[in-house]
């Protein structure tokens, strides 16, 4: 069996900059196990602008924003193995993959970097109700129809869910010739990025639907009509509320959930708020050696943030594969009021040796509120906040001195102004 | 000319095609879909039932007790996947427990294994079963099946033999003459010696136009299901309610053959026959009912929903029978449940009882009955995979994810007798598309292969019938 001292599973945004940042750290025998035929991962797709403002001060289309990390993989000579689908992930660190070149192939390693990326939720996971025909699709199936293999959906189209890619698609769809009908929000707020609203309903005039929903398909062959319903506080439709849309495209944008059944399958604890593994300051998960980073992680807003995070944990797994000792008891961090979850979900006191960022997301949109992070009785800090939206990730700092001395565990919390 | 028409590639008219192909015959199948299994064998709880719940004297007992034990030596003639589960039916209380008893005299009867287990006994089995079940009848022989895997097996089988397959291919009339049949459709006329209706929800309607009034009517059944992730698993074995004369066999929880769980039925008389949507209140209600006999079952888990129309003849039973005044038209009518579990037993009784008095049947030394599964490359050990891939590099090519279906087993069932011409043709078949994604990821892989091995453009893919495009026009580059 080959041994390797690093692998990373996914060559998305994640896995690249895990990869550089492996190899940036001294560890250099290392391979990235990609499924698709070229790196880069959903980025391929995102044709739009937007990407990289953090991490290069300016704006790049997803292919180019991939590209600079492909370029700096390929400099430092960085093993990407392409349409290799891993098919199986062991506490050991054992990785089964196959592939045409090699077959089925099982390799080992000392540190593994799960950068697995997220799916779409599928219609049966949210309530619609009808027929089944042609012409309903994610909006991220759709945007790779368009994008790479060159072909429309359709011509007339309603979006299902206020989530990114279905904003992104609504603009894409309209400058090619689509005739959007409109954005339906089950919640009363919307779950894309401000800019996103901006820039892809309001500048095109498509309205946006909050507390509504598409309660209903029809059509045998190919989408006909969809059935649109405002929702009360329960998210239940409120009978007489009903629209109807001639449409023969219907784009779901409900929700990303992280890839989790590699690491579900070994064993590895998940945290039931993220999808995702529960991971500790350095990003490893429970399975010792196992780390995991980006959207296969916790669903993110900005690729920028996927490929820190990345870069965090293959500092980590470099930490790791350094030191190989034992970091000492370890402090829960827990979400508290109106937060929904934290990432990562424990620290080392006893190795506090830099800062440590959390990740985390409110859970409701909130004007004007106080942060505030404690320890049991200690309130370690107290931060006002304006205009926070559950589509937004927030971010919080603790101090290496700070985590040094913690003694009980963490929460954070955000209380909204009176 | 034909010897026998059958019209419904359903899984009645699949398995009655195979066995049929055993014979010195010529056989078609008529569908007016765009594949076959696309009616009630496309959508229904995939359950080889033993037999012990219809009604003694009935047709329907007598098929399924007799369809069940065909099963095993079918689906080892054909390599289907079968599992036994088990079939739990769980009583809430003294009134319920009473029906148990009379299942299990009827299984008796009829010779079907059982045991009784208490509401505690059960539990321990079966964590989630809820506490006010109070005795548990278990039919532990009870298996299921891949319903698709199953009809399309069959199929491949008879074509091979010789029978010919008909697709989009609506029957508009029927006329007799001297020597039988002739069977108008959207397409082609067929004339024919004999015919066997097996036309699920519209048989009424195809017994009306030679028959005139056939005497039954077929009332459309709708039944709705979720399917949970196979991550999800609440359930060991089947789990019924006591069936209640009303509503059926009620709302099941199923194990299928891939670790995805069946949530449903509910059970709707609809006027349409063809309309298989869900609605809002069979949704609910199965929810709502599913909650009898289990707890614990995490619907948040859900990864599709869908509805089956079921035929139910306003006769209460299974119509298998020459139509009177009409010799060699035979009606297969109101197969509804447990017609999966009775489709061999009614192949063989239309055959050996029906048929046979009307053609002559003499085995064919050539027929071949049996067929060798398609490769499933995730059900290989590691050094037959790699035996694989070394020949055929396409099976190292993972499409789904979710599944770990190849390339090549999506090329295969392509071009296998009685292949996918559609992208749920394909899902049927090797299941790219059935896993928690749904066919986010692969689907539009799946299209490209499908336009490459048919030689057609990815604008004439269809994802099942023959108007249900994908896509609709080139962008400008």
């Amino acid at each position: 069996m080959k041994h390797y001292q690093a692998i990373v599973i996914g060559g998305g945004s994640a896995g690249l900059s895990a990869a550089v940042t492996l190899k940036k750290n001294g560890i250099e025998d290392i391979v990235v196990l990609e499924k698709d035929c070229e790196p880069g991962g959903i980025l391929e797709q995102c044709i739009h602008n937007g990407f990289g403002l953090q991490t290069f001060k300016e704006q790049l289309s997803g292919p180019a924003y991939a590209e600079r990390y492909v370029k700096m993989a390929q400099e430092l000579n960085v093993e990407i193995k392409l349409n290799t689908m891993v098919t199986e992930l062991h506490k050991d660190r054992t990785v089964r993959y196959v592939s045409s070149a090699e077959g089925d192939v099982t390799i080992s390693a000392d540190a593994v970097i799960l950068a697995v990326g997220c799916y779409e939720r599928a219609r049966g996971a949210i309530n619609i109700t009808g027929t089944r025909p042609a012409g309903i699709y994610t909006a991220g199936q759709a945007q790779r129809y368009l994008n790479i293999e060159g072909y429309m959906v359709g011509k007339k189209v309603f979006i299902l869910g206020s989530g990114d890619i279905g904003l992104i698609m609504a603009r894409r769809m309209t400058l090619e010739g689509a005739k959007v009908y409109g954005v339906a929000e089950i919640m009363p707020y919307s779950n894309g990025l401000p800019r996103n609203i901006r820039q892809c309903l309001e500048d095109f005039d498509i309205p946006l639907y909050l507390s509504h929903t598409v309660t209903k398909t029809f059509g045998k062959d190919r989408l006909e009509k969809i059935e649109l319903m405002q929702v009360d506080e329960k998210m239940n439709p409120i009978p007489g509320t009903e629209q109807y849309f001639d449409v023969d495209t219907l784009l779901l944008s409900v929700g990303l959930i992280p890839e989790n059944h590699l690491a579900e399958d070994a064993g590895i604890i998940m945290d039931p708020a993220i999808r995702g593994p529960k991971v500790d300051d350095t990003y490893m998960t429970s399975a010792e050696g196992i780390f995991a980073c980006g959207n296969g992680l916790h669903v993110h807003d900005l690729v920028d943030f996927v490929s820190l995070q990345a870069a965090r944990a293959a500092e980590g797994a470099a930490k790791y594969l350094k030191e190989h000792k034992d970091r000492g008891r370890a402090v829960a961090v827990k979400p508290g009021e109106n937060v929904g979850y934290t990432v990562p979900t424990c620290v080392h006191p006893q190795d506090a040796c830099a800062n440590v960022e959390f990740f985390f997301r409110v859970r409701k949109p909130m004007d004007e509120a106080v942060l505030e992070i404690r320890s049991g009785d200690q309130v370690l800090r107290t931060m006002k906040k304006r205009k926070l939206m559950p589509s937004e990730m927030e971010r919080a700092v603790l101090t290496a001195k700070e985590i040094a001395s913690l003694k009980e565990e963490v929460i954070i919390a955000v209380k909204e102004a009176a | 000319m034909y010897d026998v028409v059958i019209i419904g590639a359903g899984i009645t008219g699949t398995v009655l095609a195979r066995d049929l192909s055993a014979y010195h015959l010529k056989i078609a199948v008529v569908e007016k879909e765009n594949d076959i299994a696309d009616g009630a064998t496309m959508a229904n709880s995939a359950i080889v039932h033993t037999g012990y719940d219809p009604k003694p004297g009935t047709m329907k007992a007598k098929m399924n007790v007799l369809g069940a034990r065909l099963y095993p030596k079918l689906c080892e003639d054909l390599s289907l996947h079968v599992k036994t589960v088990g079939a739990f039916i769980a009583a809430c209380g003294e009134e319920e427990e009473k029906h148990l008893d009379i299942l299990a005299q009827r299984a008796d009867e009829r010779e079907i294994p059982y045991r009784f287990l208490s509401g505690d006994e059960a539990r321990k089995e079966e964590e989630n079963l809820s506490d006010g079940v109070t005795k548990v009848l278990d039919f532990y022989t009870t298996t299921v099946i891949y319903p698709w895997e199953a009809a399309n097996a069959c199929m491949e089988v008879a074509m091979k033999n010789g029978a010919d397959l008909y697709l989009n291919s609506e029957v508009t009339g029927i006329e007799k003459n001297e020597y039988g049949y002739i069977i108008h459709t959207v397409k082609d006329d067929l004339i024919t010696r004999t015919v066997v209706n097996a036309a699920g929800v519209c048989a009424d309607r195809i017994a009306a136009m030679i028959m005139g009034d056939p005497g039954f009517e077929i009332q459309a059944r709708r039944g709705e299901y979720y399917v949970l992730d196979q991550d999800a698993q609440p359930v060991k074995h089947i789990i019924f309610p006591v069936p209640s004369p009303v509503k059926g066999k009620g709302v099941l929880a199923v194990p299928t053959v891939y670790g995805n769980t069946l949530i449903g039925p509910n059970s709707d008389f609809i006027d349409d026959p063809l309309d298989n949507g869900t609605s809002f209140d069979g949704l609910a209600y199965v929810r709502q009912n599913i909650s009898k006999t289990l707890k614990n079952i995490p619907l948040n888990r859900s990864i599709r929903t869908f509805a089956g129309v079921r035929p139910t003849c306003s006769k209460h039973d299974f119509i298998i029978e020459e139509a009177e005044g009409f010799p060699g038209f035979i009606n297969a009518a109101g197969i509804e449940s447990p017609g999966l579990a009775s489709a061999p037993g009614i192949s063989r009784y239309i055959i050996d009882e029906l048929l046979s008095k009307r053609l002559i049947l003499k085995e064919d030394p050539e027929a071949v009955l049996t067929r060798e599964a398609p490769v499933v490359l995730s059900e290989l050990s590691t050094e037959e995979r790699n035996e694989m891939i070394r020949k055929n590099p396409a099976y190292g090519k993972i499409v789904c994810r979710c599944e770990q279906i190849s390339e090549g087993e999506i090329i295969d069932c392509i071009h296998r007798v009685c292949g996918a011409r559609s992208v749920k043709g394909v899902k049927k078949r090797v299941r790219p598309g059935m896993g928690r994604c749904q066919g986010g990821f692969c689907e539009p892989l799946v299209v490209n292969i499908l336009a490459r091995e048919l030689g057609i453009s990815p604008l004439e893919v269809v994802l099942d019938s023959e108007a249900s495009r994908i896509l609709e026009s080139e962008n400008r580059k």
